[in-house]
């Protein structure tokens, strides 16, 4: 078999095109500014001659006779009348202009000077392996400065640059009077100036002449792109219309033949000047038509036209957006929906989509048989396939088969079967903004049916996932190595623990956590149908341990049950959440039961809630399982556990609705007395302050005391609030359990609801516009009081007072405005850090490095641990080991 | 179970778990910190050899386990680890700071600022911790901040006016201000009539100042500038504030704006703790090594006080990068990105044509080395697995001889 050898671009190396070269590359030289005949074929010599490339399917290329696909283009050429000026360089030749000298083209500086320069350039380029552009600028500046040339003795002048491409020359006079003589420099001179230029010089100057001699920086001869490059587009109505390049092209020419014509007709100077610099102005935009000082080239409907810089340029630029982003096939994007159902590591994909999307199975002996099946399922039919691809590189297309036993039966080892996505593929998974590397994840597919992508709930926060009606994008890797790298290093379970601080990302959260709160909590039993029920459903299939209690009637615990899940062996201690942070811990006697304990794989006490299973949780139960026992073992006990927890959910029940919140009328008035007594106070702080015997804190003037005053007066007010409404509602109350075990909200949302909402705020601050002197027009002019600055008094279970509504939505507005804001600005950061850091590696040897092998650190975080391997970026958990080791081995 | 008494179960010396464990660490692979926790924790404990050994053997096997694989994209992992968080940060630019009174940049913006490498970032301040004889007392914590802050004429005169008639300026010295601030009214005429062509005397609490000029006009700008004009503590420190640090039990004074330079020099300062959160005064008084590290705390600092957890680790990275050749380079185009080997890398992310054209004129060649050059071109990256490659020539005929069968 011969191999072919893969293409491997080495280096790319940068320069000018010289006059020659591109009359040399060039396949036509263009004369006719048209484009097409009135019978619709391309002109010869026109824009669109067929020995450019072809861009016309089943059109030959006339140069190379290759198809569209092959034919990458050819250059042609337009022989310039007169010398014209390239924008992007103009700047580089005043520099040089005013650094030689304008009789002999020498650089201004005197021998030695030039010595010392170039070894000083040679030492930088040894050290950096760069040009030094800064020493570079300062050269151009010194010589700038010369008077006389050290190598002619010629007086300089000075040449002043008028924007955007016209230089003059002027008498250099010591006597200031504005303007000596001022002579215009032609295109024509400045060209023979800079060819007069030697080639020792040129270092100095920053150029390169093995790659760029300074007169090519002055067009003579102009390539014509291929039309690859500038493809017509054919409307529906069969109306060609041609691309910008070529428009500006057409302009070019068009100038370019009537300059010509003039000079050869021997037409008055004046007249030859202005065609001249009408072409400079083309080909000017041509390059780049955001150039400061002139109008931009328009299209006939006002439209700037976008040319060859803009197509470079930005955000929607050649660089950014084709070649550091490319667009892909075997790819699908659908509304996300959640299923607990699924593992972790699964994705359910749409039969629709599995349809489509396809995976290439080269036909081996062991799996013709399969395949065979499944080509004659074709592509209508779920497990099917959609191409056959035969050993010559013939593509079959199934659809238009008709006799598909035919084909299915011509199956031979070599062949390539396309076939459909079905279950256990491997495919990736990704949610925008891809913010960090597990916004994408490899799952494995699972079809299923309606049109929605189905994921589990715990790989939402690494997407940062919502149903609200996220769309999210699958990618089917079709190679084997890139399946088995998917496979190996992408799949969800590989990413639990997140590099960012090493510990679980992926959890169970939210109802999960209530859930596994209501399941461990004391005095909670089950009988044995109960117990076999939850178990069952979550897929375990061992035997049931001794029941806890077993008189009168044999009852697991809640902590029993759960303990199945946790793996043998394991030995954790944490606080739960609920902890209540006594000032004296009572440990395993902790009457909240919130000192969890798991000896050898048994929750002995304690109760499982957002501590010890959540995502983004420090010394959680799950991280200690990741790290003892590897992920495999971590993904069997999150889809254990949270299949488990749906159904003890769905079991007891839970549910949140007004009662939650409702608290009794002496809690009511208990809250009124401490907001009451709040404005009494707040109004005495603002009466101390209008009589001007309010205390100042150091550095603060007499406003800012009034303002932080009461400021802490409410937000006090409010938090004595929250506790009161707090104290009424009990462990009991959905709500609080949601709360307190951290599975969604917080006491202070509660309080929000049931007592009262307190200070709304806008940057930092009360809510102080709106008015003169006043938010609304509802108060005083001066009111300082708590209501007239958005303090809302009534909780959400009371409501909103239309004024208290409207200071709530000022605060509200803030936080969208904000979030706008940050968004950006942090995109902003994190693109300049990507870019910056890219290349960074760790190395064999230990060492982090930069893309040229340039040393970053000696060792990778001074230890060389990855943080994705740590337990909060602790390399080694000792304590953990140490009492494992003594707990396993007394029992010896 | 059989209690610790039992004769057959003997406990290890100190030495010999000191031995152990130094055995282990031998080729010094764990770091020394680790090492230690190691030996502390287990001095304290009774343990059998079986024990230990298991217990030295799993930190060893732990420890390598947790080891960065090569190849691994340590560089992207860090930014990625910054640039997260960055969204779940508020945007509100001041908060409190160790003293209440003191407003600091915090938040997004600050750790842009930090990243960005800024001559002037916004809330500069300093530090200052006292030596041994200033810094028990209050009174003498003042004398250094008096040294410190800086003293213009208008925080010191009740009134600055214009005599026309006898065109002369008269300041009106607040005599208990100046005492406070250790001036007396000669020094401070002394100052105003440094460097100057006036005639300056003093009477009672006033100064008269006789500038000999013509036009009132000019001698309202006199009087302008005179009120500006700088008598004592250093120029960029607007503000100080003394206040008792809680842990240590001593006076320090904090300060707005800084000028760590001169601040140093300031007699009674313990030159050893002074700090500022200016990163950049840090590299140029200290050197890069001091600014490295100064990187390294700000952000964490700015990431904790949000409630953000990022490991270390990637916050060095980032702080080693931006100090690797010696200069505290910016992230960004005028730092790290600006100054790649690579055009292309360069193209890509900001002002892409200048840097074409430049590199055309140059003759600059691009070797393909980083991630951005081969994406770019549609090759295999340089990382992970990547990075391998397999060296072999498909062109050689299979020559291996069969084995003989025996």
């Amino acid at each position: 078999m011969a191999f072919k050898l893969p293409k491997v671009i080495d280096k790319i190396q940068f320069g000018l095109l010289s006059p020659d070269e591109i009359r040399k590359m060039s396949v036509v030289r263009v004369i006719t500014a048209d484009t097409y005949d009135e019978d619709g074929t391309a002109i010869p010599s026109g824009l669109i001659d067929g020995r450019l490339g072809t861009i016309d399917p089943g059109q030959r290329c006339k140069t190379c006779g290759n198809r569209v696909g092959e034919c990458e283009g050819h250059f042609g050429h337009i022989e310039l009348a007169r010398p014209i000026i390239h924008v992007g360089f103009n700047k580089k030749i005043y520099k040089i202009l005013r650094a030689v000298c304008s009789e002999c083209s020498r650089i201004l500086l005197n021998d030695e000077e030039i010595y010392k320069v170039k070894q000083e350039l040679v030492k930088y380029k040894k050290r950096w392996d760069q040009i030094n552009t800064n020493l570079i600028n300062e050269i151009l500046k010194k010589a700038a400065k010369t008077d006389q040339c050290p190598h002619c003795g010629k007086n300089q002048t000075k040449i002043r640059l008028e924007k955007p491409t016209t230089y003059y020359e002027e008498s250099r006079k010591k006597g200031k009077g504005k303007g000596g003589e001022r002579k215009k420099l032609s295109p024509s001179d400045i060209r023979d100036r800079l060819e007069r230029i030697p080639d020792d010089d040129c270092p100095l100057l920053g150029i390169n002449p093995k790659y760029a001699r300074p007169e090519w920086m002055i067009l003579t001869v102009l390539p014509v792109p291929p039309v690859a490059m500038r493809p017509s587009i054919t409307l529906e109505s069969s109306i060609r219309s041609e691309d910008d390049l070529t428009h500006k092209l057409v302009d070019i020419i068009r100038i370019n033949q009537r300059l010509r014509e003039n000079i050869e007709a021997g037409a008055p100077q004046l007249i030859v000047e202005d065609l001249w610099e009408l072409l400079q102005y083309h080909v000017t935009t041509y390059f780049n038509n955001e150039v400061s000082g002139i109008p931009p080239a328009r299209h006939r409907s006002g439209r700037a036209l976008r040319t060859l810089t803009q197509r470079l340029k930005g955000k929607e630029g050649r660089f950014r957006s084709n070649l550091c982003g490319k667009r892909v096939d075997f790819s699908s994007r659908t509304v996300i929906s959640p299923d607990p159902n699924l593992s972790i590591n699964e994705v359910g994909v749409p039969e629709e989509i599995a349809k489509q999307l396809t995976i290439p199975e080269r036909v081996t002996e062991w799996n013709i048989e399969e395949l065979k099946d499944l080509v004659m399922r074709g592509p209508a039919n779920h497990p099917g396939a959609n191409y056959i691809i035969r050993q010559e590189g013939l593509r079959i297309d199934l659809r238009f088969v008709k006799e598909k036993r035919n084909v299915a039966d011509s199956l031979e080892p070599g062949f390539i079967v396309e076939r459909h996505l079905k279950d256990g593929d491997i495919v990736l998974f990704n949610r925008q903004p891809s913010l960090h590397r597990m916004s994408i994840m490899a799952h494995k597919v699972k079809v299923m049916p309606y049109r929605t992508f189905r994921l589990n709930l715990c790989v939402c926060p690494p997407y940062n996932a919502d149903f609200d009606g996220d769309e999210m994008n699958l990618h089917v890797p079709q190679s084997e190595e890139a399946q088995a790298e998917a496979r190996t290093l992408m799949l969800a379970q590989e990413q639990i623990s997140s590099p960012r601080y090493g510990g679980p990302l992926i959890g169970a959260n939210w109802d999960y956590v209530s859930a596994s709160y209501l399941l461990t909590r004391k005095g909670s039993y089950f009988t044995k149908q109960e117990a076999m029920q939850l178990i069952i459903s979550s897929g375990y299939n061992k035997d049931l341990p001794e029941p806890e209690i077993k008189e009168p009637v044999e009852l697991w615990s809640g902590k029993q049950i759960f303990s199945l899940f946790i793996p043998k062996g394991t030995h954790y201690t944490t606080r739960a959440k609920i902890c209540q942070k006594c000032s004296e811990c009572l440990k395993e006697n902790c009457k909240y039961d919130a000192y969890v304990t798991v000896r050898d794989g048994i929750l002995k006490t304690g109760v499982i809630d957002k501590k010890a299973i959540g995502s983004q949780i420090e010394g959680s139960l799950l991280g200690r399982i990741l790290v003892d026992y590897g992920t495999d073992a971590a993904r069997e006990f999150l889809d254990g556990i949270t299949k488990l927890l749906v159904k003890v959910l769905s079991y007891k029940g839970f549910t949140m609705g007004f009662w939650n919140i409702d608290i009794p009328r002496e809690a009511k008035a208990r809250i009124d007395e401490i907001l009451d007594e709040a404005e009494k106070k707040t109004r005495e702080t603002i009466d101390a302050y209008r009589q001007g015997i309010l205390e100042r804190l150091p550095g603060r003037t007499q406003e800012e005391t009034l303002e932080m005053k009461i400021m802490e007066v409410l937000s006090t007010a409010r938090a004595t609030a929250s506790d009161v409404a707090g104290e009424y509602l009990g462990m009991e109350n959905e709500a609080v359990i949601m709360a307190k075990t951290g599975a969604r909200g917080s006491m202070l949302n509660l309080g929000q609801m049931a007592a009262c909402l307190g200070q709304q705020s806008v940057r930092g601050e009360r809510i102080q516009r709106g008015f003169r002197g006043r938010t609304l027009p509802h108060f005083k002019p001066g009111a300082l009081d708590a209501a007239s600055r958005g303090f809302v008094r009534n909780s959400f279970r009371r409501g909103l007072t239309p004024i208290e509504f409207f200071m709530h939505a000022c605060g509200g507005r803030e936080g969208l405005v904000d979030t706008a804001v940050r968004t950006s600005t942090s995109g902003y950061m994190q693109r300049r850090l990507i870019h910056a850091l890219l290349d960074i590696k760790a190395e064999y040897d230990g060492t982090v490095r930069g893309a040229n092998g340039e040393i970053i650190q000696f060792k990778y975080g001074d230890d060389g641990v990855d943080p994705a391997h740590t337990e909060h970026g602790k390399s080694v958990n000792i304590d953990a080991i140490i009492d494992r080791v003594l707990q396993t081995t007394v029992e010896e | 179970m059989s209690e610790a008494t039992t004769p057959k179960k003997s406990f290890v010396s100190p030495e010999a778990i000191e031995k152990a464990v130094k055995k282990m660490n031998s080729d010094g692979l764990l770091p020394k910190i680790l090492e230690e926790e190691l030996l502390t924790k287990l001095k304290d404990l009774q343990i059998t050899k079986k024990q230990l050994n298991t217990i030295v053997k799993e930190v060893r096997t732990r420890f390598e386990n947790a080891l960065v694989e090569p190849g691994e994209a340590v560089g992207i992992v860090a930014a990625q680890s910054i640039g997260e968080p960055g969204t779940q940060m508020t945007l509100k630019t001041f908060h409190f700071a160790g003293v209440a009174e003191f407003t600091v940049t915090q938040g997004l913006p600050r750790l842009i600022e930090i990243v960005d490498a800024r001559r002037n970032p916004s809330t500069p301040m300093t530090e200052v911790y006292l030596d041994e004889e200033h810094r028990h007392d209050v009174e003498k914590a003042k004398e250094v901040a008096r040294k410190i802050e800086l003293t213009r004429i208008e925080n010191i005169a009740s009134n600055v006016s214009i005599d026309l008639s006898e065109m002369e300026i008269i300041i009106e010295i607040d005599l208990d201000l100046m005492h406070d601030k250790g001036l007396d009214i000669e020094t401070v005429a002394n100052i105003i009539a440094k460097g100057r062509k006036i005639a300056v005397r003093t009477e009672g609490n006033l100064i008269y100042i006789d500038p000999k000029l013509e036009a009132i006009k000019d001698l309202q700008k006199l009087a302008a500038k005179i009120r500006l004009l700088p008598i004592k503590g250093l120029l960029n420190i607007r503000r100080t504030q003394i206040s008792k640090d809680p842990e240590k039990n001593e006076f320090m004074i904090y300060t707005e704006g800084t000028d760590f330079v001169k601040t140093l020099r300031i007699p009674g300062v313990d030159q050893t703790r002074l700090y500022t959160n200016h990163t950049y005064e840090i590299a140029e008084t200290l050197g890069i090594e001091a600014a490295r590290n100064a990187i390294i705390k700000e952000s964490m600092e700015v990431l904790k006080a949000q409630g953000l957890d990022v490991d270390l680790r990637h916050i060095t990275l980032v702080a080693d990068l931006m100090t690797a050749n010696g200069d505290v380079r910016q992230i960004g185009r005028h730092g790290i990105s600006g100054e790649k080997l690579s055009v292309l890398a360069r193209a890509s992310f900001e002002i892409t044509v200048k840097h074409l054209l430049e590199a055309c004129l140059q003759g600059e060649s691009d070797d393909l080395k980083g991630i951005t050059e081969n994406v770019i071109v549609g090759q295999m990256i340089p990382l992970g697995t990547g990075s391998i490659d397999l060296l072999m020539n498909p062109m050689i005929r299979e020559s291996t001889p069969k084995k003989e069968k025996k």
